[in-house]
């Protein structure tokens, strides 16, 4: 194809991704590079219905327009919003470090800080689900490709349950299961023998529920394309293996592994960014105590009373750079397969 | 579905009374009203008051969300506003104020407000910025036959709130009698702001936004929220409002602070076991370290008018607010909330908001950067609560949080 064609079949999807991905991310960047304009404060009495009229502090709403109108960004305030406490807390770690009770405490401190509460659970989901899922995904698309044909297809259209089922009302529904009176957890404290057994009040039991709830929603997605790739598995190689007297668990390890690797490859790069951007459990599980992750920060700078969009956009920022740093060893593996094959 | 089906019924029959019991309302000029409000069945009741307004040259239309407090900053920012009235509360008319989105209604007021009565009118540097129309706070419900059982009397304090809860546990008749919104989040939040009050400390230091918790006031507000827990259902930071209402209605809890809002869901009793309703008593909210203020803030619900509309629909949809809440209408429905207006009779579900507010109870703090430590306790009191922290730390992760937001924000 000639490249003047070429690009001008691709000229659509490129304006759309220009306009779609790539200046709203500059957007959020800059925006992340700003804080709001130093408030100018004012004493007014203000009078309520209940206890009177009092001194109160207001913002000089005449003098914050001018400022808006001169500069409507607000503040340059550089990477300091990246710096401080709530995204990479550089002065909080140097202080950490220069004065501590060893490792633990260390630990117990950073742990603290908000972003790396959220980092540490983010990634723990990352690399539990992920391949949690993903074998459970390929077990099922093993056994599902054993199956007779007149049973396939209830069979595939039930596995993909998790998947179909949004995931706020999925992680819900399970939420509800692990309550002390319903069903998962009732029957939980029966079988310990410990009424007061709790999923949702101990943070390792919520980290584990939120855990199983991510394997299962996450199961289908590598279902679907581990049975799909199933399909192509030739016959011959399977055959002569078989004729050669390898096991089933044989012609699994030796035949169809390596012949589903690079579709692993995909649907780990797609799993991983897909768990890194967790938010609808710890939402949906109330689990806000115990568990946070990156997306979820974002979601607590922009709700409530008063709006960070420095903050978000940091944080926003802060998510993308880690979904390239967690992605960097699948494309690199990628890149080398390429060459390989075009070698 | 049969709920559901009540509920049509008996909105049309208050549509229908509505309708028929009410002097005409009678705009002077034309205009359209756009009112956009938080959604409960109060603010729904005002809203079709004020749509009878509804004339030749006059439209009413009503947006009634859950959604209303993160709708309301851009809606009201553009020329003409997406909406001419925005109902607000304590905490969500400071936005407003401080983008100055909304109008000075003092011309309003004196042209058509003879029905007002002066403590409805909010005043802002002399100014009024917005009609309060109904009260609300947090207050104690408690199950007097549990209590009656225990040999205990009413309990006026957090004190004897939780012996009273030691000696119910004790006697073994119930395992969990207290219960509270302590969902991290804006509930747990508020929760503190709310013991906080009780004591006579104040949030911020006089004049700026420097934060001031970070004292004994604030350690004995911490260690009574979590002395409350021992008593608590072990899911007890997983419960807002909603949920501890639904324990409440169960029968799994003796005594509860709970929203004055949500007493007349509790009277009606949906869904609730034997005896859980005969047996509720309405009073108070309880008193914190002998202090004699009630330990919870006080909220008033009220209209502001747009700034960036025309003067005609400003009129306009100031008249159909004043007929919203119009004295007729709270003597039509005298339980539904605890109105602020002229010739209120409270009714069994508002004497616990009165109680508490004639009990000296605080507002809740108007002050700019309020949110901003609402935004911050919602975050960092969490892990005090779920006991794997202390409370010094706590107040000190809270300050930092707070002072990082209020440099972010322009305040410190």
């Amino acid at each position: 194809m000639p490249h003047k064609t070429f690009f001008a079949f691709i000229l659509p999807s490129l304006i759309a991704m220009v306009l779609f991905i790539a200046l709203p991310i500059v957007s959020v960047i800059v925006q992340s590079l700003h804080v709001e304009h130093a408030r100018v404060l004012v004493e007014v009495e203000s009078c309520q219905p209940f206890g009177g009229c009092t001194t109160e502090t207001r913002v000089d709403t005449a003098a914050m327009a001018e400022l808006r109108a001169e500069k409507p960004m607000g503040q340059f305030n550089g990477l300091g919003t990246y710096l401080n406490r709530g995204h990479l807390a550089v002065n909080e770690i140097g202080a950490i470090l220069a004065s501590n009770n060893g490792f633990g405490d260390i630990a117990t401190r950073i742990y603290n800080l908000p972003f790396y509460k959220a980092l540490s659970f983010t990634l723990v989901f990352c690399f539990v689900v992920t391949p949690l899922a993903m074998a459970l995904g390929f077990a099922i698309a093993l056994a599902v490709n054993a199956l007779p044909k007149v049973t396939k297809g209830p069979v595939i259209f039930f596995s993909l349950l998790p998947m179909i089922i949004t995931p706020l009302i999925g992680s819900l529904i399970l939420y509800w299961m692990i309550q002390s009176n319903g069903i998962i957890g009732a029957s939980l404290q029966h079988l310990f023998n410990d009424p007061t057994l709790s999923l949702r009040a101990s943070p390792v039991l919520t980290w584990a529920s939120l855990l199983f709830y991510g394997v299962w929603t996450n199961a289908p997605f590598s279902f679907v394309v581990f049975y799909a790739g199933l399909q192509t598995v030739p016959g011959d190689t399977l055959e002569s293996a078989m004729i050669d007297g390898a096991s089933r668990w044989e012609r699994i390890r030796f035949v169809i592994i390596p012949h589903l690797a690079p579709l692993a490859t995909f649907v780990a790069l797609v799993q991983l960014m897909d768990n890194f951007r967790v938010f609808e459990p710890i939402v949906g599980f109330s689990a806000e105590a115990n568990a946070t992750s990156l997306s979820w920060l974002i979601f607590n700078d922009l709700s409530g009373d008063a709006k960070l969009f420095g903050s978000a956009g940091a944080t926003s920022v802060l998510t993308i750079v880690g979904v390239i740093v967690l992605l960097m060893p699948v494309l690199i593996r990628t890149w080398q397969e390429f060459n390989h094959k075009v070698v | 579905m049969k709920l559901m089906l009540k509920t049509t019924v008996s909105l049309g029959v208050l549509c229908l009374t509505a309708g028929t019991a009410f002097a005409a309302c009678g705009i002077e000029g034309t205009g359209s009203v756009r009112i956009l409000s938080n959604d409960f069945e109060a603010l729904r009741l005002v809203n079709t008051t004020a749509s009878e307004c509804a004339a030749d040259g006059v439209t009413v239309a009503a947006n009634a969300t859950a959604e209303h407090k993160n709708l309301q900053v851009p809606a009201l920012s553009i020329n003409p506003a997406e909406y001419t009235v925005a109902v607000v509360a304590n905490n969500s008319i400071v936005p407003l104020l401080n983008d100055d989105l909304i109008r000075p209604l003092d011309d309003l007021v004196a042209k058509y407000g003879a029905a007002l009565q002066p403590n409805q009118l909010i005043k802002i540097d002399g100014k009024t910025m917005a009609i309060a129309f109904m009260g609300n706070a947090q207050h104690l419900f408690y199950r007097k036959d549990i209590l009656d059982k225990a040999g205990i009397a009413e309990p006026k304090s957090y004190e004897e709130i939780l012996a009273a809860a030691e000696k119910i546990k004790a006697d073994g008749l119930m395992d969990y009698p207290l219960a509270a919104s302590d969902k991290p989040g804006w509930d747990l939040a508020a929760e503190f702001v709310n013991t906080y009050l009780g004591t006579s400390g104040e949030f911020f230091a006089p004049g700026s936004a420097e934060l001031a918790i970070d004292n004994e006031d604030g350690l004995k507000t911490l260690e009574n929220m979590k002395a409350l827990t021992a008593y608590m259902d072990p899911d007890y930071l997983t419960f807002d409002a909603n949920g501890i209402q639904a324990e409440y209605k169960a029968g799994n809890v003796a005594m509860m602070v709970q929203w004055g809002s949500l007493a007349g869901d509790m009277l009606a009793g949906e869904g609730a076991a034997e005896g859980v309703v005969a047996n509720t008593v309405l009073t108070s909210a309880p008193t914190i370290a002998g202090g004699t203020t009630p330990a919870v803030a006080l909220w008033w619900d009220g209209f502001t008018i747009a700034k960036n509309i025309s003067d005609e629909d400003a009129a306009a949809s100031f008249q159909a607010m004043v007929h919203g809440i119009s004295p007729e209408m709270v003597a039509a429905n005298p339980t539904v909330a605890t109105w602020l207006v002229a010739g209120f009779e409270p009714g069994p579900t508002a004497v616990g908001v009165i109680a508490t507010a004639n009990a000296g109870a605080r507002a809740y703090p108007m002050q700019p950067y309020m949110g901003l430590l609402h935004t911050a306790l919602s975050a960092e009191l969490a892990e005090f609560m779920a006991g794997t922290e202390d409370a010094a730390t706590a107040l000190a992760d809270v300050k930092a949080a707070y002072d990082t937001a209020a440099k972010e924000g322009g305040y410190l």
